[in-house]
Order: C-alpha cells, then structure tokens, then sequence
C-alpha cells in the first residue's frame, strides 16, 4: 500500500491571516493602534503652541534631530513615516476589502428597516473615507505646504495660525477631528475584541477608555484652531 | 385581535419576490407567530390561494428550524424563538412585517423558507471530534474541569437557527461558527483538533461568502439563546493562535 505524501506548503502566518476575515481584521486593529499611538503623541505635541512660536518651532526642529548622532538629520522623521504610510495602506486596503465582501453578503435589504447599531458604529466606513481624504489635505497643507497661505518653510507656528485664520482650514480640520472622535470610539473597543483582548471583566473598562481616548484626543486636536480662532494664538 | 400583515412572497429560488398584504382576523392573543400563520395559511388553502412557506419542526423553541425577520428583528420583538413568541407581544390593529433571513449564504428557497445548508457545511469543516466508537466510555476518564464545562455549555446552547446572521449588518456568521468553536475549544475532548478546527471552520465561513465582524453586536442581541459576543472575542484569540502555531 502506498501512502501519500504530503507535499503540500504549510502556509504562513501572515498569509494565513490576509486570506480570512478574522485575519484581516487583525492586520486592521493592529494597524489601527500603531495610529493611534502616534496620534496621541501628535495631539501632545500639537499643545506646544500654547507655549508661543519660539517654543513650537523649536519643538517642531528638535523632531528632525531625534536619534543624532546614529540616525542623520530626518531620518527618524523618515522612519515613522514609511512605518505610519504601511499602517495606513494596511488599514484602508484592509477595510476596502472586507466592506466588499459585507456589502455583497447582505444583496437584499430588509424592507423594515431600524437603526439599533450606535451612531459612531455606523459611521466607521464613511468616517475612515473622511480621515483618508483629511490626511491628503493635512500634509498638503502643513507638511509640503503646497497649499498653505503662508507655507514659510521652518515656521510652523505661523503657518498654523495662517491655516486656522481661513474658514475653510477650520471646517476641514474641525469636521474631520470629530470624525476622528466617532472612529476611535468604536475603533479601540474593536480592536480590543478583534485581538481577542477583551473579558466579561474587562468591558467596561475598555470601553470607558475608548470614550476617553476619543473625547481627549479630539478636544486636544480642535484647541488649536479654536485658540487661533479666538485669539489665544496668533 | 385583527391584524395586517405585509408578508415575503417568493415564488422560487430565481424568481422576483414582494412583499404581499394580507388581513388576517380572529387572532388569539395566547396563539404563537406560527399559530397565527397557520391561521393565515387556513384562509389561504380555503380561498385556493397558494399558502405562505415557512420553516418549523419542534414548536418548542430548541431545534433552530424556525426563522423570520419581523418587523425588522430576527425571531420578532422578544428574545426567544418565533415559535415561542406569542401574539400578546403585538396589539390589536398592528401591521407586521414578516421576511426570510436576508444573506447571500442563505438563499430563498420559497417565501419565507432560506437554504441554511451553508451551516452544515461550516460543521462539517470542523464542528466535531475524534473519539473512538463503540461502548459508551467510563464517564470518569476524562475529567473536565467545571468552568470549561459551564464555557462549553453556554455555547453548546447554540441551535444554529441563524439569527445572528439575519441580524447582522453584514450577514456575517461570526456568532454561529465561534459558538461551535468555543463549545468544542474548552473541551478536552476537543483539544486534539484544536487548532485544525478554527482554522478550517473560519475558513469555510469565508468561502460560504458570509460578510466579516465589524464589532456591531447585532448577532448577540437577536440569538434566541443568549450566545454572548465574547464567544466572537474568543475565536478571534483562537484563530491568531492556531495561525501562529500551525495546525
């Protein structure tokens, strides 16, 4: 009797994970907190300019000096930003493919239709599309400056206070720092459930701290055009 | 009690289906949704009318082949099964909204009748163990320690009825498969599939196209038997093990 041989490829981890829903959602929460944690970071640095311009600008230089003498001038700034890019592209490409497949296992609606899911959960895939299309406009305007009305290159400070001294700079900024409240506050809790790192115990707690984190990282991030907006900052 | 109801009419698998009207009187508040179905149905047979397909067996509430979407909410208003909801959950006068379970792993077959075979298959994949047969074995010889027996319990209640993929926003069957996940996980009976189990039941409900978890909770609050949305956590935890570990 000959017996078969198994010659077939064991297949991987991380391609084991990108093929299957549970996976992918893995890759999403996991993506999703490596943004997170640069946010709060970003939202802390942000609150400088309550210090005045010699302080935010030079906070904004010392950022391009981190890890001299071993890394060059910029290249952690480089870094973070090929790293926060592939979370980024991992998120959305991950979230574009399985709202697909959501879409299409649900063909027929219901004809009675109810509303029972909360309002930040439902917003999750229109959010995430608001943030992607903020980011374009938020490094067009405060990192290449191409579209800032002051763009002065080594003065972010005032090319701040030129964004937020346009209408249209404060709704885009404002609008898009409350979708980011909505998405966190789902997002989080979420990503918590989808890393099975949640507990009967634990669900309050992370909950409450989903609510925090949204609520300090939007109030942090809309302080700044509204100080510039009355005057605080200027 | 006279009632209204706006029913799912479907004649085939291929053919357009709408929602017809009927009125129907006489109804006892103490009749079960079925009970006032098969009401309907009466008239129906008696009028030479083509009566209206359900799914039904045990009318007991524990064997999972009753289904419908009424007024929006998988089994109805109360949390149970639509044969163990009863007409006093409505009031005299009210239009009701009876549909099949909307997903495209659970196609039409005929009005409110859905094909759940896609159930049986993701079972098969995995929701069983190895065990020798023969005897009965001494009920000693495996212990099982009493919270993985209480786990395994409060998932086995699952009677795959599939409410938790009506409900869900993106018919999804994450509550279905992590409950027969979970049931045989805890168990040491399980143990040697472990693994095995999760990767091939995951993988099996991808490619009967059911939609992915996006966290809404849906599921967990229409299941007729109360299978908690942690369940979902837990295979979630199982998976990225199983993936880790290799089977």
């Amino acid at each position: 009797m000959a017996l078969d041989t198994r010659t077939d490829r064991r297949p991987s981890f991380t391609g084991l994970l990108w093929h299957s829903t549970v996976g992918k959602k893995t890759a999403m929460a996991v993506s999703g907190i490596v943004m997170l944690l640069y946010l709060v970071v970003h939202m802390l640095g942000n609150l400088k300019i309550f210090f005045g311009a010699a302080d935010f600008d030079a906070y904004a230089a010392w950022l391009r000096t981190i890890g001299e003498p071993f890394l060059h001038h910029e290249w952690f700034l480089w870094i973070a930003r090929v790293v926060l890019l592939a979370a980024v592209l991992t998120h959305a490409v991950a979230a574009y493919q399985l709202s697909r497949r959501d879409i299409a296992a649900r063909p027929m609606k219901y004809s009675h239709k109810r509303h029972r899911a909360s309002y930040a959960t439902r917003t999750m895939r229109w959010g995430g599309v608001i943030l992607g299309l903020f980011l374009v406009w938020h490094i067009l305007d405060l990192t290449t400056l191409t579209v800032n009305p002051r763009a002065a290159s080594g003065h972010p400070y005032a090319n701040v206070v030129a964004t937020f001294s346009t209408w249209y700079g404060n709704v885009v900024y404002i609008v898009a720092m409350l979708a980011l409240g909505l998405h966190i506050r789902h997002g989080f809790w979420s990503a918590a459930q989808t890393l099975g790192a949640n507990r009967p115990g634990r669900d309050r707690v992370l909950k409450t701290t989903a609510n925090l984190l949204a609520l300090l990282l939007t109030v942090g991030f809309v302080s700044v055009p509204v100080a510039v907006m009355t005057g605080l900052v200027s | 009690m006279r009632l209204t109801l706006r029913v799912w009419r479907q004649q085939n698998p291929d053919a357009p289906g709408a929602m017809a009207t009927y009125d129907v009187d006489g109804i006892s508040s103490d009749m079960s949704f079925l009970e006032m179905l098969d009401t309907l149905n009466e008239k129906l047979i008696l009028a030479g009318d083509d009566p209206v397909a359900f799914d039904h067996d045990c009318r007991e509430g524990i064997c999972g082949a009753c289904s419908l979407v009424i007024n929006g909410d998988a089994h109805g208003p109360e949390r149970t099964t639509t044969c163990q909801l009863h007409m006093r959950s409505f009031k005299d006068g009210d239009t009701i909204d009876v549909e099949p379970w909307r997903a495209a792993a659970f196609p039409v077959v005929k009005d409110l009748v859905v094909d759940r075979s896609a159930f049986d298959r993701i079972i098969q994949s995995g929701g069983y163990i190895t065990a020798p047969t023969g005897a009965a074995p001494e009920a000693h010889a495996t212990a099982v320690p009493k919270p993985a027996a209480d786990t395994a319990f409060e998932h086995a209640e699952c009677i795959g009825c599939g409410a938790c993929v009506a409900a869900c926003p993106n018919g999804s069957a994450m509550l279905f498969t992590s409950a027969k996940v979970v049931h045989l996980n805890s168990l040491p009976q399980g143990a040697p599939e472990r693994e095995s189990r999760v990767l091939d039941m995951v993988g099996r409900m991808d490619a009967e196209g059911f939609g992915g978890c996006t966290n809404t909770g849906e599921c967990a609050t229409a299941c007729p038997k109360g299978i908690p949305l942690f369940s979902i956590t837990t295979m979630n935890r199982e998976f990225v093990r199983a993936a880790r570990k290799g089977r």
